[in-house]
């Protein structure tokens, strides 16, 4: 119990720790020559960095079968969420200050734009659904359902990502990569639980038959795999 | 393709003690950042000082962009995708000595070296906008002479029609030149850039070896480079080893990476979009606001003449 909440305390300061580095690096003028980039480019960084932590969470179960993950995943996407409306607000007070029509046309015109906005959008019923009696109300399956989500803005924002930098940044491609296999892990343990429930399926009728069958090493062996 | 240079960068060659100092400021240096990351802290103005008198025909009303933006926030992929990197690393790159391959089509094809290159014309100071493609500016005092007093020297013959520019290959001086797990994604080394050989000789091409009373600092291209002021920055090829004459539109870095984004020509244009942004606007380094972008960076009267009849939206 104790430690759970150091471990959430941690994950707090750790979440925080790139605003206050970006607070500290304004407030001695270390925002580089073009600060309205800078700041754009680390809120950004952060954002992929944060989504692409709360979506490893899961993995990190299913590999390890560690419990403590699942509680900081919310944790985790609720601060890429902040750290995806901070990014997005600099976007809209400070470069374009609030110039809705090239704004409204970049959404349009650029993809990279059109797909962080839509990664923007999908975090806000996830954000409003965070809390334990949204998951009460909606029904455990209807939430799970719903975040599922995640996954379309983890591969939104890292498509963001890709189409806005330019070719020879090879810096996406590690996001991508991390997407990837964090998907792949996921994908795996979807498909080894539906064949054990289908072989389960398969096998439950004969199950009394062979009850006493199973005792046996052989069988016993198939049954595990 | 590696091309090879005359001169320079044995592997047998003893190391300069310089270099070695240099190392070691570089090995501090990475030191100090590891424990407090700074942006922008890098590079004092400690060049050599560069004379040159002040050419009042190249000014502009805009004050210059302070030095610590200019030789700070660069773009030079050699040394890495981050502005900070080229002023971070640069102490990697040795700039002398340093030789330039003059040839092609040419009556006169040379191997000149540095030091001979700065004494060919009387050195210039010029105050130039420049634009990068990415929809920011600056305004930079730079050091140099019209690149043309060397391309006529060199006597391009009657079927040179372009000129080209490749930039040094030598991983142990450019750490990004390094392969990476993601190379695919980088640009194609040695970096290469080209202008029209009429682009060339216009009297705004500078062959530049210095800025703001010194000489050039490594992260801007030491010791050698062309400024080209009314092209994207991109076009302005830095650390030459070599300028070779000829026939065709060369092959360029940008262009080769993604040609539907980064055509030969780069004029700066306002009303023909990056297929990712507008260049309509930029924003000057040290102001809020962005500003309206101008036609060839606002050298439209200089050189809008070289493009009549050109379709610039084709010819991007």
């Amino acid at each position: 119990m104790s430690r759970r909440v150091a471990l959430k305390v941690a994950v707090w300061a750790l979440c925080l720790a790139p605003l206050v580095l970006l607070l500290f690096r304004a407030a001695t003028g270390n925002l580089s020559a073009n600060p309205i980039s800078f700041v754009t480019n680390w809120l950004g960084d952060w954002t992929l960095r944060l989504l692409l932590a709360s979506l490893a969470m899961t993995p990190l179960r299913i590999l390890f079968g560690l419990s403590w993950p699942l509680a900081l995943r919310r944790l985790l996407g609720l601060f890429a969420f902040f750290y995806a409306g901070l990014h997005f607000s600099v976007w809209l007070v400070v470069d374009h200050f609030f110039d809705w029509r090239e704004m409204g046309a970049d959404i349009v015109k650029r993809p990279y734009i059109t797909v962080g906005m839509t990664a923007l959008t999908l975090m806000l019923p996830l954000a409003a659904t965070s809390t334990v009696a949204a998951i009460k109300q909606l029904g455990g399956k209807n939430w799970q359902r719903l975040h599922r989500l995640a996954y379309a803005i983890g591969v939104c924002g890292v498509l963001h990502y890709l189409w806005l930098a330019k070719k020879a940044n090879p810096d996406p491609y590690y996001y991508a990569t991390g997407l990837a296999v964090l998907l792949v892990i996921r994908a795996g343990a979807w498909g080894r639980r539906r064949v054990a429930r289908l072989r389960a399926a398969a096998l439950l009728p004969s199950a009394a038959r062979t009850s006493l069958a199973a005792l046996s090493p052989q069988s016993r062996g198939q049954g595990e795999r | 393709m590696l091309i090879k240079r005359g001169g320079g960068f044995k592997e047998s060659e003893v190391t300069p003690h310089a270099v070695y100092l240099n190392r070691r400021a570089f090995m501090l240096g990475a030191a100090a950042l590891a424990l407090a990351p700074p942006v922008g802290e890098a590079a004092p103005p400690t060049g050599q000082p560069l004379k040159a008198l002040p050419n009042p025909a190249y000014r502009l009303g805009d004050p210059p962009t302070p030095f610590k933006d200019v030789t700070t926030y660069n773009n030079f992929y050699e040394f890495g995708m981050n502005k900070d990197d080229p002023s971070r690393l640069a102490n990697t790159l040795r700039p002398r000595p340093w030789t330039v391959k003059v040839d092609g089509l040419c009556a006169k094809p040379r191997t000149y070296d540095i030091d001979e290159i700065l004494r060919m014309a009387p050195l210039e100071e010029r105050i130039y906008a420049l634009r990068c493609v990415e929809g920011w500016s600056m305004v930079i005092p730079w050091i140099g002479f019209p690149l043309s007093a060397l391309l006529k020297r060199a006597e391009p013959t009657s079927q040179a029609t372009y000129v080209e520019f490749t930039t040094l290959v030598d991983p142990e001086q450019f750490p990004a030149q390094k392969k990476g797990l993601f190379s695919f994604a980088s640009l194609e080394w040695p970096y290469t850039e080209g202008l029209r050989l009429d682009e060339a000789l216009h009297p705004l091409a500078l062959l530049t070896t210095g800025l703001y009373g010194q000489v050039l600092p490594n992260q801007n291209g030491a010791p050698i480079r062309i400024v080209v002021p009314w092209k994207y920055g991109f076009k302005s090829a830095k650390s030459i080893v070599r300028i070779r004459l000829v026939d065709r539109e060369p092959k360029t870095a940008w262009n080769t990476t993604a040609p539907q984004e980064y055509g030969f020509y780069s004029n700066v244009n306002p009303d023909v979009d990056h297929p990712r942004w507008s260049q309509a606007t930029e924003r000057r380094i040290g102001e809020f606001r962005r500003r309206k972008t101008l036609m060839f960076n606002g050298y439209a009267d200089q050189v809008a003449a070289l493009y009549s009849g050109m379709d610039l939206r084709k010819l991007y």
